[in-house]
């Protein structure tokens, strides 16, 4: 069962030490399978945002262990992070964070073309398949500020998918969107989760959305409190 | 792959802004361009006015001093050497300014590989009679032809032909201020005295102009022959041998050999002429340090646009970050865009520095003094166009460090977590 394990955290502590010491994570420890659709729910500030960016590699300054793939993160360089960032982890944020001077299609193929693992015109079959999936490739060749907020973050979640990575990390995706687009990318998700056996890491205080996952990781005050 | 995707950013992200990436190639272009200019201008110049001296200087002149002799018998005799010897009034009698054993000295410098090329010479102080009253001048004794070829005669001789001394017998090519005094033309007849009362006439055959005004009222030019006969000495009479070097800094170490090897007075041209080569030092230092000047202006111009750059394209940096570019490919990107900033903004100013070194060159620019030169004295020196273009780049590379050093460092989590 060990290698259906995507990432697993390890007592994980974090404090700030600006003035004061506030302690913001007290010993998370979870694991995440592959295939799981987790959502990480919780009141606004109770460190659920900071967890993630401990999780997706950005954030170094924690205690605890971090396995991502079954290797540790802990002592790795800042380039090394950057690959497996590549490599093993999508990212859907708040904000869409689409480059502008970029076109869509390229917007998606550009963590792509960085892995380098495919030539150009491969990538961008990838990409196009992606776009289809989320039924927005008729915008491929639009630029990326030329899109509705909804199209933005399909376009952001396409991005995330495009070198297939084992988990795709997700802050408040549906925090800046109506009703309706928030429908469309939960359903997104829910079907990438179903039927490309994608793990999804979801964090989020929309508890209808939460309700919807297949689990639900509750914190507060920087702690677990249920999962 | 990585360097090309870094590459396309760049280049994307230039574009996005290219009204900002122009403003930064005009800065460098404008540097460039005056850069050059200047150099260009500035060396001719220089070139010009060292010309001025040094294309008709010797690299070396090889003559004897008229002076007293150092060694005098009391100082030979033993009975007196450990005592002052005090003599009054000597007189340089038996020095002669005659170079002795002159064809020998000449042919021994001929078979020298570090010389181009030697040019005897004989100096006969005369006066020029005109009517009642004598005016002093001096008669150089030249081979026209190595005098043209080594020292560019031909270039000041502005009427008659500088060869004819040598083909018309009696003939003298005067100064042009001398000329005047005398109201002489070509074709006149001068009449000169010598030291010891001869007179001679001499047909004028030409008239030179060297650009300086006093040198032109004293002397004028003739063959060996010519004024040899005018001197009363035999045909091997040389008092000056002037030496043209293939390296001329070499100059005074030759100097040095020449004088203990032929017992002769050497003088090189460092020597006699050390202040040129300072003015010219010090007007290349001035052109290098305003062009260096207007260069690093350029660059805090680009270091100023990209630092705006990288604020506004925070988020972009970030999630290029997030998405897995590291540190360092953000680093190169910047510093893609600072390079082709400079390199397109350098090539366009090395063009437009040789445009405008062409129309310099294209300004009249006369002066009775220089009657060779007709507009404005330029130097087409690759060397500057080459350090133009080396310049533009490590400017451009300098003022893009700091900045791509600073996107290399944000953080995307205080940028992510701020929206």
């Amino acid at each position: 069962m060990i290698d259906t394990i995507v990432l697993q955290a390890r007592q994980i502590n974090k404090s700030f030490h600006d003035p004061v010491t506030i302690s913001i994570l007290k010993d998370i420890s979870f694991i995440i399978n592959k295939g799981e659709f987790v959502s990480v729910t919780g009141k606004s500030g109770c460190g659920k945002s900071t967890l993630l960016y401990i999780l997706s590699t950005m954030d170094t300054d924690y205690e605890g262990e971090l396995f991502i793939g079954g290797e540790k993160m802990r002592g790795r360089t800042e380039k090394q992070l950057a690959k497996v960032r590549n490599e093993q982890i999508g990212f859907v944020f708040q904000f869409h964070y689409l480059l502008n001077e970029f076109t869509v299609l390229e917007n998606v193929m550009l963590p792509g073309l960085k892995l380098g693992l495919h030539t150009e015109a491969k990538v961008k079959e990838l990409a196009m398949d992606r776009l289809d999936t989320l039924s927005i490739q008729s915008l491929a060749n639009k630029k990326a500020n030329q899109l509705s907020g909804g199209e933005k973050q399909r376009v952001a979640i396409a991005r995330a998918l495009i070198n297939s990575p084992s988990i795709i990390m997700c802050d408040e995706p549906t925090g800046n969107l109506d009703k309706k687009n928030s429908m469309i990318v939960f359903d997104i998700f829910k079907k990438i989760a179903e039927e490309n056996k994608q793990t999804l890491l979801v964090v989020t205080h929309d508890q209808e959305f939460a309700n919807n996952t297949h689990r639900i990781i509750k914190m507060e005050d920087g702690k677990i409190i249920e999962q | 792959m990585n360097a090309r995707l870094i590459i396309r950013i760049a280049k994307a992200l230039l574009l996005a802004r290219w009204k900002q990436t122009l403003v930064a190639a005009i800065g460098v272009t404008f540097s460039i361009t005056m850069f050059i200019a200047l150099l260009s201008f500035m060396t001719g110049l220089n070139d010009l006015l060292d010309g001025l001296i040094l294309n008709r200087t010797a690299h070396i002149r090889l003559f004897n001093e008229i002076k007293p002799n150092f060694n005098q018998p009391i100082n030979l005799s033993k009975e007196y050497q450990n005592h002052y010897n005090f003599i009054r009034s000597i007189k340089s009698g038996s020095s002669r300014q005659e170079i002795y054993n002159s064809e020998a000295i000449m042919q021994a410098l001929r078979m020298d590989s570090r010389v181009t090329g030697i040019a005897p010479k004989i100096i006969a102080q005369v006066f020029f009679k005109d009517g009642t009253i004598d005016i002093t001048g001096v008669i150089n004794g030249i081979d026209a032809q190595e005098e043209i070829s080594l020292f560019h005669f031909s270039d000041y001789v502005t009427e008659g032909n500088p060869l004819d001394i040598q083909n018309v017998s009696n003939s003298i090519i005067l100064g042009k201020g001398l000329a005047a005094k005398l109201l002489a033309n070509v074709g006149d007849v001068v009449l000169v005295t010598t030291a010891m009362q001869q007179q001679f006439s001499l047909k004028v055959v030409g008239v030179f102009q060297s650009g300086l005004q006093e040198f032109d009222k004293v002397e004028s030019y003739a063959s060996l022959s010519t004024t040899q006969k005018i001197v009363g000495k035999p045909s091997d009479y040389v008092t000056d041998i002037q030496l043209k070097m293939n390296d001329i800094t070499q100059a005074p170490l030759v100097a040095k050999e020449y004088a203990q090897l032929f017992q002769i007075d050497a003088e090189d041209i460092q020597t006699a002429n050390s202040q040129f080569e300072t003015g010219s030092f010090v007007r290349s230092l001035i052109s290098y340090s305003v062009g260096i000047v207007l260069l690093i202006v350029a660059g805090f111009g680009i270091y100023n646009i990209l630092n705006m750059m990288i604020y506004e394209k925070m988020d972009s940096i970030a999630i290029l970050k997030a998405t897995g570019f590291s540190g360092s490919d953000v680093n190169r990107i910047f510093l893609v865009i600072a390079l082709s900033i400079g390199f397109f903004g350098g090539t366009l100013g090395l063009f437009f520095g040789f445009v405008l070194s062409v129309m310099i060159d294209q300004i009249p620019f006369n002066t009775p003094s220089l009657p060779t030169i007709k507009t404005y004295p330029i130097n087409y020196n690759p060397v500057f166009y080459f350090i133009g273009s080396s310049f533009s780049l490590v400017t451009t590379y300098l003022a893009g460090w700091a900045p791509s050093r600073k996107a290399s460092k944000i953080d995307p989590v205080i940028i992510i977590r701020g929206k």
